[in-house]
């Protein structure tokens, strides 16, 4: 047997050219197979981990995902806000602990700014409910001196080299080359949280008087014509929001989370939705999974493509190898020999290939990692393979092992029809 | 050392049989000459002899044994350990060294690989008169002839009883054919094999112990 693998190994390297190209392939399968397993992980890893200890998001009512999406993963948009009435409503129910108004629809530089009160700084927490930490400065107090005061996440600072002090201007909307600006009531930078490696990284956060302030002189999304409110007359309006996008809400215990939410739902000043994070998280993964299926159904199909391009090369080849398989059957190699070399070669290259597709995979992960973190906020994970992975990477070995006992029977008939004097 | 009674083979598909042998006997260290045209059954006679190929009829017996009383592996063994043969050409692995080729038997015969000691493939090497400076060199870099000479050595390294070659002087010229026939028919005796040598050149009968006409022997090919 190891005088076959020598056999095998050498006879292999001597047509590397072409095998080296099947094995590239079986590679990007590979990697394409390994690398969606990754961010599948990755992915939900992070999504599950971006918000925790909020018993129930209120929103208008929509759909469960989409109040998930937009609330706290800041993606898509609100179809209607919600009064503050009903929010403060909502806060006299007798099960309900605490209540955090958020106020979307402003950006910055195309990171999203979140109106909240103070409160929102102890009370929201993330992975395995942990609190937000200022990594410099201080949370905004919620008062009038403080009104243009800003809390960056750990990714806006680090991406636009924002310090302390930092005076920034927020644009209407969410950012593009046609948004107006808020340019007459520049914020000032006052903290900057410690990353968490959830959407709140890639967040502008200001009082909710303050989007208040910069809308007061607005109208249907433009300035008013002819109108102009200055920054610091703004502070003589009435700066109490009079509608939010949506809630996080804390319960004095977990037990009253359906009453609460029944509430909610039948409240009679406007339709309104409240969600689990959990429950909204579970239909994400149902309506994502399609996708992640179709994605992952492609990728083998790519990997059963590039092995049946291993069989076609091997069983292409072997044709012209009928003289060699002769001189191994004269030399006392047997037509099992025969099939064992053949399908030894493809093993061969089906694991060169698998091994090169993990280590691209791994490359990708620690090169593409702080790229994507920034841009997605995903925290890819250059870590030992998950079992989904090591159960890829084994079917395509199994895929590759079973592929090349097809040459090999094919060489195994040719062997005993051929004996020793190959026949055409 | 090598018998042959009411041998009868043919091809699958084929509408007649190819050798049909009614009795045929060798000698130990006999060298013999098998001649005839192309098409009188000589590689099918020798693929038999060799026991890779089995007949419907009869025996072909080697060292007493009977090829077909043995089960496949147990035949590709036994022709690991006993057989050496030459092709006409194509003999080496292209990918593998000249010594490696040389040593192939070895790696599949645990019995010629002991009675091979160290040195033996150097020696068999020099013995064919290949130059030293190829014996490391791949197998492909090699011209026909000194492959032939190869050949040979790989056909006797492990000192094995029989010996078979199938036209091994047919793709070389007069000059490079007689030296090959010295150094074959030489290290053959000197290693006691019987050497069974086919061929249509009649030319090189002389040099052999025995000389057989196959369309004489071979029923099937004189009809």
């Amino acid at each position: 047997m190891k005088a076959l693998l020598h056999i095998a190994v050498r006879s292999a390297w001597n047509r590397r050219g072409t095998l080296a190209l099947v094995g590239l392939s079986i590679a990007l399968a590979t990697l394409l197979l390994l690398s969606l397993e990754r961010m599948r992980t990755d992915i939900r890893q992070s999504f599950s981990q971006s918000v925790s200890g909020t018993d129930l998001i209120v929103g208008a009512r929509t759909g469960a995902v989409q109040l998930m999406l937009y609330s706290v993963f800041h993606i898509g948009g609100a179809t209607n806000n919600v009064r503050m009435a009903s929010i403060e409503a909502i806060a006299r129910h007798p099960a309900v602990s605490w209540i955090v108004p958020i106020s979307l629809g402003d950006s910055h530089h195309g990171y999203p700014v979140l109106g909240t009160t103070p409160e929102y700084f102890t009370r929201f927490l993330y992975g395995d409910r942990q609190p937000l930490v200022l990594a410099q400065g201080r949370a905004f107090a919620g008062t009038l001196d403080g009104l243009y005061d800003a809390v960056l996440g750990a990714e806006v600072a680090d991406a636009l080299g924002y310090k302390l002090g930092q005076p920034i201007t927020l644009t209407h909307g969410a950012g593009g080359p046609m948004s107006p600006e808020h340019a007459d009531k520049p914020f000032t930078v006052v903290g900057i949280l410690a990353r968490t490696g959830t959407p709140v990284d890639r967040t502008v956060h200001v009082g909710l008087a303050a989007i208040e302030a910069i809308h007061l002189d607005w109208t249907g999304g433009a300035p008013m014509p002819g109108m102009h409110i200055a920054p610091g007359d703004a502070r003589k309006f009435d700066l109490a929001p009079k509608q939010v996008t949506a809630a996080l809400v804390g319960l004095k215990s977990r037990v009253a989370v359906f009453r609460v939410q029944r509430f909610v739902a039948e409240f009679d000043g406007e339709p309104l939705l409240a969600v689990l994070p959990g429950v909204a998280l579970d239909e994400l993964w149902d309506v994502v999974g399609i996708g992640e299926r179709a994605l992952l159904g492609m990728s083998a199909l790519v990997a059963v493509v590039s092995l049946a391009g291993l069989v076609a090369v091997v069983l292409a080849g072997l044709n012209e190898r009928r003289r060699e398989l002769a001189v191994l059957r004269a030399v006392g190699a047997g037509p099992r020999h025969v099939l064992a070399l053949l399908a030894t070669e493809g093993a061969l290259v089906t694991l060169v290939g698998a091994l090169a597709g993990a280590l691209a995979a791994a490359i990708g992960v620690a090169l593409a990692g702080p790229w994507v973190q920034s841009r997605f906020g995903i925290a890819l994970q250059l870590s030992a393979p998950t079992g989904t992975q090591w159960a890829l990477l084994g079917a395509v070995l199994l895929a590759g092992m079973l592929a090349s006992l097809v040459p090999g029977w094919r060489a195994y008939r040719l062997s005993l029809a051929d004996g020793l004097s190959p026949r055409n | 050392m090598i018998s042959i009674r009411d041998l009868r083979f043919r091809w699958p598909r084929a509408a007649a049989d190819c050798v049909a042998i009614d009795a045929l006997d060798i000698a130990a260290g006999q060298a013999v000459f098998l001649y005839g045209p192309s098409g009188c059954g000589k590689s099918t006679l020798l693929g038999l002899l060799a026991g890779v190929l089995v007949p419907q009829a009869g025996h072909v017996s080697v060292l007493g044994q009977d090829w077909a009383a043995l089960g496949a592996s147990r035949r590709d063994a036994a022709r690991a350990d006993h057989v050496g043969y030459i092709f006409q050409q194509f003999n080496l692995l292209p990918y593998l060294s000249v010594l490696d080729n040389v040593l192939l038997p070895c790696r599949f015969s645990a019995l010629r690989a002991r009675r091979a000691p160290a040195g033996a493939a150097q020696a068999l090497l020099a013995r064919v008169a290949l130059p030293e400076a190829l014996w490391a060199q791949p197998a492909a870099e090699l011209s026909v002839g000194q492959q032939q000479r190869v050949a040979a050595a790989r056909a006797l390294i492990g000192t094995p009883e029989v010996v078979i070659a199938d036209e091994p002087t047919s793709a070389l010229d007069a000059a490079l054919r007689d030296g090959f026939m010295d150094l074959l028919l030489g290290a053959t005796r000197a290693a006691g094999s019987t050497l069974v040598f086919v061929s249509h050149d009649e030319r090189l009968a002389e040099r052999f112990d025995v000389q057989l006409s196959l369309p004489e022997v071979n029923r099937a090919a004189a009809r």
